[in-house]
Order: C-alpha cells, then sequence, then structure tokens
C-alpha cells in the first residue's frame, strides 16, 4: 500500500485553481520530487500535506487514513521550510530536541536523540550556538536534524537548498542523498531545479499550472518525456514541428516543412497526417564536417551559426536549410583538440533513427 | 549583521554633534548638577536655598532626615508597587492589543497604530479630569483603584508601541514550523511568540515603569490624601513646603533607585534574552 495517497485532489483561490485534479501515489521509502516552475501548485499540494491548507475536492490519505481534519501538529509528518524557521531563542541542540519534546519523550530519550541526530548532520560541536551563528550551510543541517529526529513517516522539504550558493548546493545534495538513504524516511521534496530533482529523486511529478504532466523516474522523464512542456522543461531539447508520414510497427515517417523527411521510431500506432514535435536531445547529434562521412539516415545540411565553448562540451547552434536552427552537444574527448567546428563551418548533422521522441500534440 | 559604515570624518562629527551636545550640557547635565549640590546644603531662612559661604555650609541633614523618617520609605515603597502594578496590568492590556494589529493585513496596521497614539492629539489633564467625572459617580474616585487606572490610561500606549513594533517583525514562518512539528496554540504561544517579545515587554516595561514613578498629576487629581507618591513628595518639598535640599535629596535618592533598577534589567535581559536581538 502507498503511504501517501494524493485522490484527485482540486485546490481553489478565489477563480484560481492552483492545484487541479491531482492523483500521485508514494510509496515508504521513496525520495519523491515534485517538480515545476514558480505557480504551478507544488508548494499548495506540500501544505495540504503539511496541514496548512485543505483541499477542496479530493483527499490526501497516510497509511490509507484521510487526513482531512486533522491539524498540522497532529500529522506524524515534518517540514524543512525554504527559509530554514530555526528558532532564533533557542540553541541548535534546543531546536533540534523541541519536536522530541512536543512528542513528550523523556530527558534521557531527548538527549541521546538529540546528540545522535547532531552527529547525523555533522553539527556536534555547534550544540550550543544559536541559529544566528551558523553559516547557511548549517542551518539548513539543522532544519534538516529538526524535521528527522523524531522519525516522521513523511518528511515534506520546501525548496531547501534554494537559499545556498550553487557549490554549497551540489554538496548537499549530495548529503541529502546519504542522509535519506541512510534514515530510510520518505522524502516530498519540492523544488523548480530540474537539475536538482533528475540528481536527487526516485521519481519526479512534473507539474504545470496545478496538473501533474508527468510522474516517472528521472531517466524516463528525460528520455522519454510525455509532452512537449515536460520535453522543454527538464534539460535542453531541439523540437520541430513534423507531420507523421508512415507508420509501420515501430517505424515512423516523419516530415518536418522545409526541411525533409526524418526517420524515427515509436511503437505506438499512430495516423498519417498526424501533426505533432519531434523532441532530440542536443547530446544525440553529430556535427561532421562536409569530409567526414556518417551512415546515419537523418543527415541534414547546415551552417555553424554559434558555438559555446564549455571546457568538456561545445555547443553548436547549427542552422538548417529550413532556417530552423538547433543545438547539439559534442564531447571534445579527442585528445589535443579544443572543438570540432568554428562559426561559419558547413556542416551535416545527423542524428540515429531511434534518438528522438514524438510527442502528440 | 549591520553593515559595515563608513566613519565620517573628525569635523564632520564635531559639527553635526556639538549643537545636541552644548543643549545637552546646558539644560540637561548642569541643572542635574544643581539638583545633586542642592541637596548637601542648608534651607534658607524663607526656604530655598541658604547662601553659602564656605564648604564648611555643606551638610548632610536632607539625607538624615529621610533616613529619620519612615513615611518616606513608606512612599518610596507605596510608589514602586504602583509603578510596578501598572507595569503589570499594561503588559496583560496591551500585549493582546499590540498581537491583533501586528496580525492585522498591512494595510490597516498603520491606522490602527494611528488610534492607539490618538489620545495624545488632546491635553493630558484634561484627559485626566475626564477620568473624574466618569469614576466620581460610581464612588471610585480619591482611591488607590482611580490612581492605577489613570496611570494605566496614561502609559498604555507607551506599552502597545514597542510591543507592536517587537511582534510585527516575527515571521509567521516560525509559528508554521512550531505547529508542524507538533506544538498546540497555547505551546506556540509560550515557547515561541512569548520569549521572542520579551525584548519588547522590556523596552514598554521601561516607558511605563520609570514615568510612573515621578508622576505627581494623577495621584494629585485622582487620588485621596493617603496615596500621594515620590513625585508628589518632590513637587510638594520645592514648591509647597520650600524645603529645596530635602526635595533634591528625594530626587537623587530616585534617580539612583531608578538607574539601579534600569541596570539590573539590562543585566538580566543580557543574560536571559539570548537570540532574540536576531528578530528585533
Amino acid at each position: 500500500m502507498a503511504l501517501l495517497e494524493i485522490r484527485n485532489v482540486t485546490r481553489r483561490f478565489g477563480t484560481l485553481e492552483a492545484v487541479k485534479d491531482v492523483s500521485i501515489a508514494i510509496e515508504p521509502g521513496e525520495f519523491f520530487t515534485l517538480l515545476g516552475p514558480s505557480g504551478c501548485g507544488k508548494t499548495t499540494i506540500l501544505r495540504m500535506i503539511a496541514g496548512f491548507d485543505e483541499p477542496d475536492e479530493g483527499e490526501i490519505l497516510l497509511d490509507g487514513k484521510s487526513l482531512a481534519g486533522v491539524p498540522p501538529e497532529r500529522r506524524p509528518l515534518h517540514t524543512v521550510f525554504q527559509s530554514y524557521a530555526l528558532f532564533p531563542h533557542m540553541t541548535v541542540a534546543g531546536n533540534i530536541a523541541f519536536p522530541l519534546e512536543m512528542a513528550g519523550r523523556s530527558h534521557d530519550e531527548i538527549r541521546q536523540r538529540v546528540s545522535e541526530t547532531l552527529a547525523l548532520v555533522h553539527l556536534e560541536e555547534k550544540a550550543d550556538s544559536f541559529p544566528h551563528e551558523l553559516s547557511g550551510g548549517q542551518k539548513q543541517r539543522v532544519a534538516l536534524a529538526r524535521g528527522l529526529v523524531n522519525k516522521p513517516r513523511l518528511l515534506l522539504l520546501d525548496e531547501p537548498l534554494g537559499a545556498l550558493d550553487a557549490k554549497l548546493r551540489v554538496e548537499m545534495q549530495i548529503e541529502l542523498i546519504a542522509l535519506q538513504r541512510e534514515v530510510g524516511i520518505t522524502f516530498i521534496f519540492v523544488t523548480h531545479s530540474q537539475q536538482e530533482a533528475l540528481a536527487l529523486s526516485h521519481r519526479i511529478a512534473v507539474m504545470k499550472d496545478g496538473r501533474v504532466e508527468q510522474c516517472d523516474e528521472p531517466d524516463q522523464l528525460y528520455t522519454q518525456p510525455a509532452n512537449r512542456f515536460v520535453a522543454d522543461f527538464i534539460g535542453k531539447i531541439n523540437l520541430l514541428d513534423v507531420e507523421v508520414k508512415s507508420s509501420s510497427k515501430v517505424l515512423l515517417g516523419l516530415h518536418a516543412a522545409g526541411l525533409g523527411d526524418i526517420a524515427a521510431t515509436d511503437p505506438r500506432p499512430i495516423a498519417v497526417g498526424e501533426r505533432g514535435v519531434f523532441a532530440l536531445r542536443p547530446e544525440l547529434i553529430r556535427v561532421f564536417g562536409h569530409r567526414e562521412s556518417a551512415d546515419l539516415k537523418n543527415r541534414f545540411e547546415g551552417v555553424v551559426r554559434e558555438l559555446l565553448y564549455l571546457g568538456d562540451v561545445t555547443l553548436y547552434k547549427v542552422e538548417l536549410a529550413n532556417g530552423r536552427v538547433i543545438e547539439a552537444l559534442m564531447p571534445n574527448a579527442a585528445p589535443g583538440r579544443a572543438k570540432f567546428h568554428e562559426v561559419g563551418d558547413a556542416v551535416t548533422v545527423c542524428w540515429r533513427h531511434d534518438a528522438g521522441v514524438y510527442l502528440r500534440s | 549583521m549591520s553593515a559595515p559604515r563608513t566613519r565620517p570624518s573628525g569635523l564632520t562629527e564635531w559639527v553635526v554633534t556639538l549643537p545636541p551636545t552644548i543643549f545637552l550640557l546646558a539644560f540637561f547635565l548642569a541643572p542635574a548638577l544643581i539638583v545633586v549640590a542642592a541637596g548637601f546644603r542648608e534651607t534658607g531662612e524663607f526656604g530655598g536655598l541658604a547662601p553659602i559661604d564656605s564648604f564648611a555650609a555643606l551638610t548632610l541633614d536632607a539625607y538624615r532626615f529621610l533616613g529619620g523618617d519612615v513615611i518616606y520609605l513608606e512612599i518610596f515603597a507605596r510608589s514602586f508597587l504602583v509603578a510596578a502594578l501598572t507595569t503589570l496590568i499594561c503588559i496583560v492590556l496591551a500585549y493582546p492589543l499590540a498581537w491583533l494589529i501586528a496580525r492585522s493585513p498591512k494595510s490597516r496596521r498603520d491606522f490602527l497604530v494611528l488610534l492607539v497614539i490618538l489620545p495624545f492629539a488632546s491635553n493630558f489633564l484634561v484627559r485626566i479630569y475626564a477620568w473624574i467625572m466618569l469614576l466620581g459617580p460610581a464612588n471610585l474616585l480619591y482611591t488607590p483603584f482611580a490612581v492605577i487606572v489613570g496611570m494605566v490610561y496614561a502609559h498604555l500606549p507607551f506599552m502597545v508601541l514597542p510591543l507592536y513594533t517587537n511582534l510585527e517583525k516575527h515571521d509567521p514562518a516560525l509559528l508554521e514550523a512550531a505547529q508542524d512539528l507538533g506544538a498546540n496554540a497555547w505551546t506556540r504561544f509560550w515557547r515561541v511568540t512569548f520569549p521572542l517579545s520579551l525584548p519588547g515587554i522590556f523596552s514598554g516595561s521601561a516607558l511605563v515603569f520609570i514615568p510612573v514613578l515621578g508622576m505627581f498629576a494623577v495621584p494629585e487629581l485622582l487620588g485621596g490624601t493617603g496615596d500621594i507618591l515620590i513625585g508628589n513628595l518632590i513637587k510638594e518639598q520645592f514648591l509647597e513646603n520650600r524645603d529645596w535640599p530635602l526635595g533634591s535629596a528625594l530626587s537623587i535618592m530616585l534617580t539612583i533607585l531608578v538607574l539601579a533598577l534600569a541596570g539590573l534589567t539590562a543585566w538580566a535581559s543580557k543574560r536571559g534574552l539570548h537570540g532574540t536581538e536576531a528578530v528585533t
């Protein structure tokens, strides 16, 4: 049975539907992420799980029991707030002891659990410090410790890494994964950063305008996006408007106006004449000089208009015959060569027939 | 956590601070010293101060006189009791009011604060006279109760404002966090809101307690003969009895007690309020 089940939940603020008929089931031990741009409803869902907000329709069940009408202080789950919300008048140890005191634990148990949890987040020597004496990363760890110390059924994390600088954020991501594995508590994580979501999660629900667009594992979301929004939101991608020319078993023949035919694969039965979008990741495109040959079906001539040298890889923006610019990412793996092409070079772009995804609009 | 500021140059510092310095020296420090000196002189033949011809004329008579009569100790004790009671009642009345203003929508807060300070727009004595008319028919006039009512009435805004300023800055996320971690409304108040509001309570208490100690108008207008406080006593020495040395000695005693109390409070709050500076 799912640990937490969100069943057909809708939440309106005035005329605005912040969450529209969302259903999600979260399994025990999962690191689950709600991902989407600001205003997509992800924080509203988190607040409804925590109990600070109630659904207008539908229900939220924990261990099969409805949470409707249960106030936040009586829900067996804790939240790590974006602003950390550490109590400024309590020490680090005092902050971490707070949920244990609320749960009525004994003095000895509190002392022991606080010191265990401090060790878990590597803050033993900061036990008697006050929050204003800590760095951003340390505050973050105290907030995590405070959320975890009473072993909640669920830990909700509301953009907890948003206030950290880029380098620290990556470090905390790694710590967060290790921490979740160690304590085995189910995490529900809210973020607008697709990179963060891909790096941390077992499963991700991509949200837009109050709806879940796709709920899947990170690699599935990346390689098999369900629609144009998901394809565009997660990672870099080229989107070409196409028309279906032929469809037989797994082979799909597409036509892009002004460009030519594209060979693709798709196991679904698709009607000839249907219009959709062909989505192609930049790292799956090869860019060749004219003299180099490539035995690939999808070949199109173009000119390099811009390039972005990133050290390990170079991003080429290639203008095709129909005026469309597509982005290709090539690793600079050849020894002694910085990059393969210059701006203005005439090139051929190619990709395998199973490289891209056809998205029905 | 304040950003480092560029220090103004020596000259600018002098020019800016000179006028207030001169003002304070001439109109605050000098009179204060005169009062201190007056406490060690003799009463003149027709009151006021006796002419002074040598240091031998200085005397501790005024202080001996103070120590010699238990009535003065009683009046000091009563004054402190009235001040403490007024402060306590002000805290109890002002806290919910300040809390409600701080929780009301931003657009309404300024208006509500304006209502709190609106009584200052009319003369203080007029407002105390109004209490005579209110308390008179109820047979409560010229009682200790009337004095406390008048004191609380006159000083309530001085408690509301610092409390409001403090409560308004509380991060609502802290209460959500406390609730999320299992605290009910009662616990949230006593474990989060109240300790964080202590600096506001302290500054409000100082703004109420100290003026009440020296207040003479309220007891004079609303109190009975047995309700006189230090303020009345001092005023009496200077204006009616013309015993300036005794009046000065009383003033000095009052000042020393207030300073000692303020020092004690500052020391206690420094020890007990660790971390709360972050929100104030």
